[in-house]
């Protein structure tokens, strides 16, 4: 076995160019088989947007739906409900949802498209159960200030009817806004948001 | 640059220093790799083990991505195996990859004895190699059946039933024997989940294990060659046979492009082929499984139609399981049935060439007969075959001591 | 003497058979379809009989409408509109209302689902199937490649009626039977014979596509991956001789 006349150049070269396209077929093959964790289309499918019909919901009703394993909550709210609003500001963690999980079409205190409807991810943001809602303005046993919204027995974590979150509760954030549309005035799609919005 | 350069080899010299003085990395590459000296003439024959370590790899990694969507339960199976194949991103291409290298596992092995029969690597010193090698081809097939039951379709639950049910040939502990491979009286829920965790664990570790025993039988006495000769006889001063030549860097590149040719080969049945017209993915199994329906056919995959010709042969049903065990336990014996003084057909004589076309004849006349459907004619062919088959061992027992044979050459040819 | 050996050696292993073998395809009344599942249009059609006249009883229960959409190139709304009458969403499998018991009532047995025919039987059988119904002497509908099976022949408004024409034929013992010679066309149907023909290979198409819909996207994938691994092998090659130039 002669290792004189060794081109190593040419020896380095062939190594290199074996290796970089050796790499880069296994880096393509790789992604299938990545890609392959991805939520099915059976997944997909039973995660798919939940049309809700809004029609025959009353003032001061909660409705709730099941999206993606989370629990959701369709409430119409009052117009006393609404201008309400404002007055919790003082207690609130996060009035303006500057930290809060919602789409970036959701602006201002109502948190909501249309004012009057409240779509919101009912999970509460501590550790997950699912708040009551408490929609009376009055003293509770819990708050002697209360003004209505949603209270969480498991560790007694507090929100308002924009599903803003109390300040000095164990819940760190504002309740979740899922994406969602109206598809017209009676039906709300939860899981879409609206066409071009951003 | 050169700076950075030299510096970032000194940092990973000094790394490497700290692991070896931990760990005999180092120590390991050198022995098995850089100092691991094969013989410089292997040819085609000697790509099979390589590959079907690759395809070993290629299975155990697509069993573990099938294994997180298919369900293993007698109502589930069937539909979750459609589910990988039509929900699951790229299932389809995680499924082919699995029934596709199944079949060239067994294409890759089957070579890879052949080539043991054509060059003597199941000779002394390397006996117990052999032995191994048996081992893992039996557990390939006890994996290769297990796993075949999982998709519960026709062929998985009737293949299973009549296989079972062979071992209730067995006088006396026959029938508690199924019941006891069963766990239920008729083939179930109950078989499919116990088939299942030997099929994903269980076996496979068996497999690893063995495949392990069977690299470092091989390392103890290296590797034989096309010509027979054990390069050790000739060494040089630094007591390196002239005929060897380091594993790393000669046969990692030689295996490298043996890689590349024979993915270009599986790629091609995988996306062009991956049933090979019912062959490695049968056509019955597309049914789900029926108890109170057989199909028109039973057969076993091609893998294991050889063997059941020689059970079809037989008449009697214990004497077939009998003949058809013996038809691979008697490969276990042949490091001492073959008493040839020299190891490659190269130099053996006419009789051995002609003997083992016989039997490669035989072989694959049986795999295609197992396929068929045994009409009269073809039972007498199969039992032709079988007869062949053993005498191939027979004969060989007792002409290869004194077969005339060539002179061997003392420094191996091309 | 060495070829002569190795060619004599590669004639005996393949021999053929005596008697027919397993390997032979198709069977007997099995015809050529010329079933394309490269033909988009083909298979349309071929998605409007079957929910047309065969979804009623037989479910595809692996097959989502949205695949269907995607694989077929029509749209959500094309889909909704044409091919679900049930209250199945876009995502939903192609399952129907009827309930199995009362099938099995109605029927002796459940109408299989016909997910994965186009595998197991395939494409051919599905096509000459469609075209095997006939009405034997009782008045009721039979088929040559299914004696006796409990289906009607739902698309008997499309081909006709036909009815068998018959021959004797003697077997080696001197038995004589009478067998299927033909089928003649008693009733015409609104399509003629090659409008039905095609319609039958639009079927046989579709369901050959519903057997595997990734059969459409697994050919041009692996054309790229054979060619990069022979790229990819020749860099390999190259490497491997330039290093046994040093092995004399």
């Amino acid at each position: 076995m002669s290792s004189d006349d060794v081109n190593k150049g040419r020896r380095r070269f062939l190594i290199a160019t074996t290796s970089v396209v050796g790499g880069i077929g296994m880096g393509v093959a790789a992604v299938p088989f990545i890609q392959s964790w991805m939520p099915s289309a059976r997944a997909q499918a039973v995660g798919a947007p939940v049309e809700v019909n809004i029609g025959k919901l009353k003032e001061g009703q909660l409705l709730k739906v099941q999206w993606r394993g989370q629990t959701i909550g369709v409430l119409r709210r009052t117009p006393e409900m609404v201008s309400n609003l404002p007055n919790v500001d003082a207690v609130l963690a996060d009035p303006e949802s500057l930290k809060a999980d919602q789409p970036a079409y959701i602006h201002g205190e109502e948190r909501a498209l249309k004012p009057e409807y409240l779509i919101v991810n009912m999970h509460c943001t501590h550790l997950g159960c699912v708040p009551q809602m408490i929609p009376q303005v009055g003293p509770q046993p819990f708050d002697d200030n209360w003004n209505g919204g949603f209270y969480c027995p498991c560790h007694k974590s507090k929100f308002d009817l924009s599903g803003r979150v109390y300040k000095g509760v164990p819940a760190p954030t504002n309740l979740r806004i899922p994406p969602y549309s109206f598809l017209d005035d009676r039906t709300v799609l939860i899981g879409v948001s609206p066409q071009g919005a951003v | 640059m050169a700076k950075f350069a030299s510096s970032v080899s000194k940092q990973a010299g000094a790394m490497m220093n700290w692991l070896d003085d931990r760990l005999p990395v180092t120590k390991f590459w050198n022995a098995t790799m850089t100092g691991y000296m094969a013989p410089k003439n292997f040819n085609f024959w000697y790509y099979m083990g390589s590959l079907a370590l690759l395809v070993l790899v290629i299975q155990i990694f697509s069993g573990i991505l099938l294994a997180m969507h298919y369900k293993p339960s007698a109502e589930e199976a069937f539909a979750s195996v459609e589910y990988i194949m039509r929900d699951v991103d790229w299932g389809w291409l995680i499924r082919y990859l699995h029934t596709t290298g199944a079949s060239f596992f067994f294409i890759l092995i089957y070579l890879h004895m052949f080539r043991s029969l054509l060059y003597g690597s199941h000779k002394a010193p390397r006996e117990l190699l052999w032995v191994f090698g048996m081992f893992i081809y039996v557990a390939l097939m006890a994996e290769a059946f297990l796993g075949y039951i999982l998709p519960w379709g026709q062929m998985s639950y009737w293949g299973a039933q009549v296989i079972i049910n062979l071992f209730g040939a067995l006088p006396k502990i026959g029938e508690p024997l199924t019941q006891w491979i069963r766990g239920d009286y008729f083939i179930s829920d109950a078989t499919l989940n116990r088939f299942f965790a030997l099929h994903v664990i269980a076996v496979p570790l068996a497999l690893m294990g063995l495949v392990l025993l069977h690299l470092v039988a091989l390392r103890e006495n290296g590797s034989n060659n096309p010509d027979g000769i054990e390069i050790k006889a000739n060494k040089d001063a630094d007591g390196i046979p002239l005929d060897g030549i380091p594993f790393h860097p000669y046969y990692t590149v030689k295996d490298i492009f043996g890689v590349g040719m024979f993915l270009i080969l599986f790629c091609f049945v995988l996306f062009f082929w991956p049933t090979a017209g019912g062959m490695f993915l049968e056509h019955d199994n597309f049914i789900p499984a029926n108890p109170l329906v057989t199909p028109e056919h039973i057969k076993p995959v091609w893998y294991f139609t050889p063997f059941y010709a020689i059970l079809k042969a037989v008449p009697d049903k214990l004497m077939g399981v009998v003949m058809m065990g013996a038809s691979v336990m008697i490969l276990f014996f042949l490091p001492w049935l073959d008493r040839s003084p020299v190891k490659s057909i190269r130099y053996r004589g006419m009789w051995y060439k002609v003997l083992l076309g016989m039997f490669t004849i035989a072989f694959v006349r049986l795999g295609l007969l197992g396929m068929a459907e045994g009409t009269p004619a073809q039972t007498w062919e199969m039992r032709v075959w079988t007869l062949v088959y053993f005498m191939f061992f027979v004969l060989l027992f007792f002409l290869s001591p004194g077969g005339k044979t060539k002179p061997e050459p003392d420094r191996v040819t091309d | 003497m060495k070829k002569f050996a190795t060619y004599l050696f590669i004639a005996v292993l393949f021999l053929p058979m005596a008697g027919a073998t397993a390997l032979a395809s198709g069977g007997a009344g099995v015809e050529h379809s010329g079933a394309n599942i490269e033909d988009t249009a083909s298979l349309q059609r071929g998605a409007k009989w079957y929910v047309n006249y065969c979804l009623g009883c037989h479910t595809l229960s692996y097959q989502r409408y949205n695949r269907l959409a995607k694989d077929l190139g029509l749209s959500e709304e094309a889909v909704m509109q044409n091919l679900v009458y049930s209250d199945a969403k876009f995502a939903d499998t192609m399952d129907i209302a009827m309930d199995p018991v009362q099938a099995e009532a109605w029927f002796g047995k459940t109408p299989p689902d016909l997910s994965l025919i186009g595998r197991s039987r395939g494409a051919d059988w599905v096509y000459s199937y469609l075209r095997a119904f006939y009405q034997d002497e009782s008045g009721s509908w039979n088929n040559t490649l299914l004696p006796n099976a409990a289906m009607p022949h739902v698309l008997w408004q499309l081909q006709g009626i036909q009815t068998p024409v018959y021959r004797t034929e003697t077997s080696e013992s001197g038995y004589t039977h009478e067998v299927i010679d033909h089928f003649e066309l008693v009733t015409p149907g609104t399509q003629s014979p090659e409008e039905f023909e095609e319609t039958a290979r639009d079927i046989a198409a579709f369901l050959d596509y519903v057997g595997e819909p990734a059969k459409l996207q697994r050919k041009g994938i692996g054309v790229w991956v054979i060619l990069f691994l022979v790229l990819f092998t020749f860099i390999a090659y190259l490497l491997k001789a330039e290093y046994w130039r040093d092995v004399h």
